[in-house]
């Protein structure tokens, strides 16, 4: 076995893979926090909830209704889209007219019930979720054994990432939205029913963090507290991104986890906060961050 | 979000001639005098708790309500000063006022980088920026060797103060701690209402105006992060020597969201709101201690419905009513 700057091949391309999984859900995370800051102008704090929400949605599926992996990552993020539906009409809708600090002030409350909601009645030591047998077992690529439970993640979080991207720039929804973005006053006077695009955006956001949360069970375990740290991760990316660009975000998230299990290679005592540091770097260097736009 | 707070706080015309204006002056004096009769009725501990928290969430509003900066970072500053604190004491040796002061300089210090690279960025990003960077410092924590990790630096003494006072006995203690919240609530009320203060305002106001004013618009941001650090640092190194214990708690995110529930529940961009708020924040904890997780629950809902319907906060719906700023 040839070895890369003494570390054995396995681990590099180990760390490697593990970082490309961490990447994709950065990448489908502030994806969905881009998406809906471009409409709503909010933060929306309740983003690793909502995906803590999406990974229960699917053991609950499983354990009370017998309903499997396949149809959790199509059920779990409508179901928990709905609730992000509801918030919206309901709470976060009452903020727009007020400092956009309100809205995250809003969601970082709605938080911290979700999160104590499921401590208390889950705990905290987590709850097991089995891969389907369709992606149990793996491949032996040569220099790393790549199971298929991960490598559907890898693919899975691609194709929803470059989903998003292409209804956002390629169709008349999309378009739609992007100009809603710009000016929605305008938008409205053509006649498009503003309001219910805000809504329908929020929750296609919070889907997107669910589908996050299905992805992840398998992997990790199901916990309440599983989106408490991601999230702040993702805001770091966000910031190094900027949220300006749909591509970049998808790009920085991927980028970063990479990044991440190239450290945890060669530093890992560095690994959790190397993409702080990255942060620090960057708002140094360029501070609207790499594919930002705004001043 | 600060405009609102600021009709309340300083748009209201000040009395002529004294540098405060007097229901002000009445308000220091009957909580001085509360203060010093209260550990005799309350539980000295808990009263050292609300001190340490109320001079924690008025250093915060120093940036959030006058400032008009959100910070979602500030357990760094606290948590990094209770971590240097409790080890300046217990492994150095240090006398608590030095201890203390230490850690205070450290928060300036984390307060002066962090802050020199957040105000780069604006808004939502200034808030998400300053909590990635107090994720950082809390991974820190949780690693580096003189911390202790899960553990904590436990049993930290609180040593003799000046060589003269012996802060074991909890009413000396009492005492010290109330100098010291005194000491940072005068500086904050100093600052608000200095020409610095006022320059703040403007900047918070309408910052391209700031701009073309000719002040050095990031420059006075700066400082005010600095400050707000510094005394937020204050706090929790005098909250390491009174509970003899500095842990992860007080340098994660969840304590970043206490304080600005406290301020936000006491009232932005008021004088008196954040004590009052942490005031009832620390009795509710207290109360609550043994339901676990509904504690965060509960701090959950008052955020919604402090959003929602009370964005005020008590003491400016006060100061609304009795129509003088608080």
């Amino acid at each position: 076995m040839f070895e890369l700057i003494g570390i054995p091949p396995q681990a590099l391309f180990g760390q490697l893979l593990l970082g490309l999984i961490n990447g994709a859900f950065y990448a489908v995370l502030s994806l969905g926090l881009a998406v809906i800051f471009g409409l709503l102008n909010i933060i929306n704090f309740t983003h690793g909830a909502q995906y803590m929400l999406g990974a229960f949605v699917a053991w609950m599926l499983l354990n009370y209704l017998g309903l499997g992996y396949w149809w959790a990552l199509l059920l779990a993020p409508v179901i928990v889209g709905l609730t992000g539906v509801i918030l919206e009409r309901t709470l976060i809708r009452r903020l727009y007219h007020l400092d956009h600090l309100y809205g995250l002030l809003l969601t970082f409350g709605l938080a911290l019930i979700f999160t104590g909601v499921f401590k208390q009645l889950y705990g905290v030591s987590g709850l097991p979720y089995r891969a389907p047998e369709l992606l149990s077992g793996g491949h032996n690529l040569g220099f790393m054994y790549l199971p298929n439970s991960r490598a559907f993640v890898i693919l899975a979080s691609v194709i929803v990432c470059f989903g998003t991207w292409f209804m956002i720039e390629k169709t008349k929804l999309g378009a739609y939205l992007r100009a809603a973005t710009e000016n929605p006053t305008l938008v409205s006077a053509f006649g498009i029913n503003v309001p219910l695009l805000i809504t329908l955006t929020y929750g296609f956001g919070v889907g997107l963090a669910a589908f996050a949360g299905v992805l992840a069970a398998p992997i990790y375990s199901v916990n309440p507290i599983m989106g408490e740290n991601l999230i702040i991760v993702v805001f770091a990316v966000v910031v190094i991104g900027g949220m300006g660009s749909i591509l970049g975000s998808i790009l920085t998230g991927f980028g970063l986890g990479l990044i991440e299990g190239l450290t945890r290679v060669f530093y890992p005592e560095g690994s959790a906060v190397v993409v702080f540091v990255i942060m620090a770097l960057v708002l140094l260097v360029k501070p609207a961050g790499l594919f930002g736009r705004e001043i | 979000m600060a405009n609102q707070a600021e009709t309340i706080a300083t748009d209201l015309p000040r009395e002529k001639g004294a540098g405060m204006p007097r229901h002000h002056l009445i308000i220091f004096v009957v909580l001085a005098a509360a203060l010093l009769v209260a550990p005799f009725l309350l539980y000295p501990i808990f009263l050292m708790k609300v001190l340490c928290f109320a001079l924690f969430a008025s250093a915060f509003n120093l940036l959030l309500g006058y400032g008009g900066l959100l910070s979602f970072g500030h357990a760094a500053y606290f948590g990094m000063a209770s971590y240097v604190s409790a080890h300046a004491a217990k492994v150095w040796g240090l006398p608590p006022e030095l201890a203390i002061l230490s850690g205070t300089a450290i928060a300036a210090l984390l307060g002066l980088v962090f802050g020199a690279l957040a105000i780069r960025r604006q808004g939502i990003y200034f808030a998400m920026v300053t909590l990635a960077f107090a994720q950082m410092v809390y991974f820190f924590s949780l690693q580096a060797p003189f911390t202790g990790g899960e553990d904590g630096i436990q049993a930290v003494p609180r040593g003799t103060l000046f060589g003269m006072f012996n802060l074991a006995d909890p009413e000396t203690l009492y005492f010290f701690v109330l100098a010291i919240f005194f000491f940072g609530i005068l500086i904050i009320y100093r600052i608000i209402h200095s020409p610095f203060g006022q320059v703040l305002k403007a900047i918070r106001q309408n910052e391209p105006r700031a701009i073309s004013l000719g002040y050095r618009v990031n420059q006075y941001k700066l400082a005010v992060f600095v400050l707000s650090a510094a005394l937020s640092g204050l706090a929790g190194a005098t909250k390491a020597i009174v509970f003899q214990l500095a842990s992860l708690t007080d340098v994660y995110w969840a304590m970043s969201g206490e304080v600005v529930l406290m301020t936000l529940l006491g009232g932005m961009g008021t004088v008196f709101g954040p004590m009052v708020g942490a005031a009832i924040i620390v009795t509710m904890q207290n109360y609550l201690a043994t339901l676990g997780d509904w504690v965060t629950i509960i701090q959950g809902l008052i955020f919604v419905v402090a959003v929602l319907l009370f964005r005020e906060g008590v003491i400016g719906v006060l100061s609304k009513r009795v129509r003088k700023p608080l």
